[in-house]
């Protein structure tokens, strides 16, 4: 590899790194989003052609910081005076000057930046995919081109969608004061919801999908642990990075060769991402030491269970049981009540497990899951007529052509059994001496 | 004379590395380790887990004082480490507790250990 191109990986890696902090920062001095990412990318520019031949400095995220406030309060003046910018060579060097600025920029200071804009970014008057969408272009940097494919639309259609976004939060009102407790503790299950979302984009993609919509899980936990460095020690926030690295560790073995739903107790342990579950698990562990149960840590606490499990037969569904109940209680929904419902048809076999989903289906009428359940309880229970009613309700409700496949595998294995039931009835009817 | 080499570098960085990038990194690193296996002189290698997942003990006071976090002081230096096998963060920092009682002042930055070769030197 030539010099060139290893100086552009690392610095590359470098920028990606000190991207969230250092625009957050520059909003904060120009409380405009298009400009402050404009003087990120700017100073990007400047990064890239001064750090091969300086080397690094000491801290990339302050020099960017004040190598793009200067820009454009160059620019500002420039403009004014109609005069051409000097290039960047002859531009003063930061270097002097960073370690004032990065005494400046404290610990405190950066942690009420990043949170700002992470916030402004789920800002309650956006919609969901506006959120995640704006997320994704302002604090990981993606391209529309990269979020458009992850998101699966065009890349007109992303522009305009982020292009929305911003709009919205320049006409809502964000706060630069520094937050106090209740409003930052507020902002940080705000931007927690939005990391989770994020990561759920990503994962609930199907097989098709999956290559493309993968980066977005990655991206999640990148946040998650962004936001995990700035807040050391919020048990929740703890959990929701155990949670996300969990699920993530099971990617790929959630799909077969043919793009199929493996389903948890038929997936390959061995091929299970053992690092992430080892970060998992020592994070929940510390997550457990506060004695502030959450929703994220219980669900967290859930997946650990499934990670420690060397195979299905090991799995202790009764603290699942347990666990689905505190979360019952921490954030009541039917879907948590239907996973719940697994747990208990391990527990108490499949007719206890119906009686408890038959009260979700007002609920859950439009939800694959529910009648995916439904139909598997109801085949083990012998009543194939009304497993194949919620097996069909099922597929149509399915979310990817690999759900509908899922099922039905179902529906097929309902078919042999009502064609071997039927054959044995005909030969009762026949000869007696017909052997089976 | 057994030398320790600390691994330092930014963790935000590192973590942002792409999973062809960290196979490249670990395929020159793992050509470098297994000559020194070879010649008998390379000792335990440990790769942490993120300081995400990191707990301080302060141990310079009655009773120590369990932080979050990573250890952040400049002012103490590195001066040596231990590797325990413990069930869990709990039962590390039960064991912390005793070491620290038997040597106070300072605090123990204590990590989960990823990945871990014990080597072969001196053997």
């Amino acid at each position: 590899m030539s010099e060139g191109a290893s100086d552009l990986i690392w610095i590359d890696a470098a920028l990606t790194a000190a991207r969230p902090q250092a625009l957050a920062a520059l909003l904060r001095y120009f409380r405009d989003l298009d400009m402050a990412e404009e003087a990120f990318q700017e100073a990007c520019l400047r990064a890239i052609k001064t750090w091969p031949q300086k080397g690094p400095p000491r801290d990339p995220t302050a020099w960017l910081v004040l190598v793009g406030r200067n820009v454009a309060i160059d620019e500002t003046r420039y403009r004014a005076r109609q005069r051409p910018l000097p290039d960047g060579d002859a531009l003063p060097d930061a270097d002097d000057k960073e370690a004032e600025l990065a005494e400046r920029l404290d610990a405190q200071h950066y942690r009420d930046d990043l949170l700002r804009l992470l916030f402004i970014c789920c800002h309650p008057d956006l919609p969901a995919t506006q959120q995640i969408a704006l997320a994704l272009r302002i604090v990981s940097g993606l391209s529309v081109k990269q979020i458009a494919r992850a998101f699966l639309v065009g890349e007109s259609a992303m522009e305009q969608r982020i292009t929305r976004a911003k709009s919205r939060i320049a006409r809502a009102d964000v706060a630069f004061e520094t937050p106090g407790a209740v409003e930052r503790a507020e902002r940080l299950a705000a931007v927690a919801a939005m990391i989770y979302l994020v990561f759920n984009e990503g994962y609930s993609a199907s097989h098709d999908g999956v290559a493309m919509r993968l980066p977005l899980c990655d991206e999640a936990i990148r946040l998650a642990r962004l936001l995990l460095r700035l807040f050391p020690a919020e048990p929740e926030i703890m959990g929701l990075t155990a949670l996300l690295m969990l699920q993530h560790a099971r990617t790929s073995t959630r799909f077969d060769a043919d793009g199929a739903v493996v389903l948890l107790e038929d997936q390959d342990r061995s091929r299970w991402n053992r690092s992430m579950i080892t970060e998992g698990l020592a994070l929940i562990d510390k997550a457990v030491r506060h004695r502030r149960r959450g929703p994220y840590q219980v669900q967290a606490a859930i997946a650990a269970l499934h990670a420690r499990a060397k195979t299905p037969a090991e799995t202790d569904w009764a603290q699942i049981d347990l666990l689905y109940a505190a979360l019952e209680e921490l954030a009541p929904s039917p879907v948590v009540t239907l996973n719940r419902a697994v747990a208990v048809a391990k527990l108490h076999g499949p007719a206890a497990a119906l009686a408890m989903i038959e009260p979700l289906a007002g609920p859950l009428n439009g939800y694959f899951h529910f009648f995916g359940l439904k139909g598997a309880l109801l085949m083990r229970l012998g009543r194939n007529a009304e497993a194949r009613t919620a097996f069909d309700r099922a597929i149509a409700l399915a979310n990817s052509a690999a759900e509908a496949t899922h099922i039905r595998q179902h529906l097929d294995q309902l078919a042999k059994e009502s064609a071997a039931a039927a054959r044995e009835s005909r030969g009762k009817e026949g000869s007696a001496s017909g052997v089976g | 004379m057994l030398y320790a080499l600390l691994c330092y570098n930014d963790e935000a960085t590192v973590c942002a590395r792409s999973k062809d990038e960290e196979n490249a990194v670990m395929a020159k690193l793992g050509a470098v380790t297994e000559k020194l296996t070879k010649q008998g002189r390379l000792g335990p290698v440990a790769r942490l887990v993120p300081t995400t997942a990191a707990t301080t003990l302060r141990k310079d006071r009655d009773p120590p004082l369990v932080i979050d976090g990573p250890f952040a002081e400049t002012k103490e230096q590195l001066l040596g480490f231990f590797v325990i096998d413990c069930q869990s963060l709990e039962h590390a920092l039960e064991t912390a507790r005793e070491l620290g009682a038997a040597n106070p002042g300072g605090a123990y930055e204590i990590r989960p250990i990823l990945q871990f070769w014990p080597g072969n030197a001196g053997a």
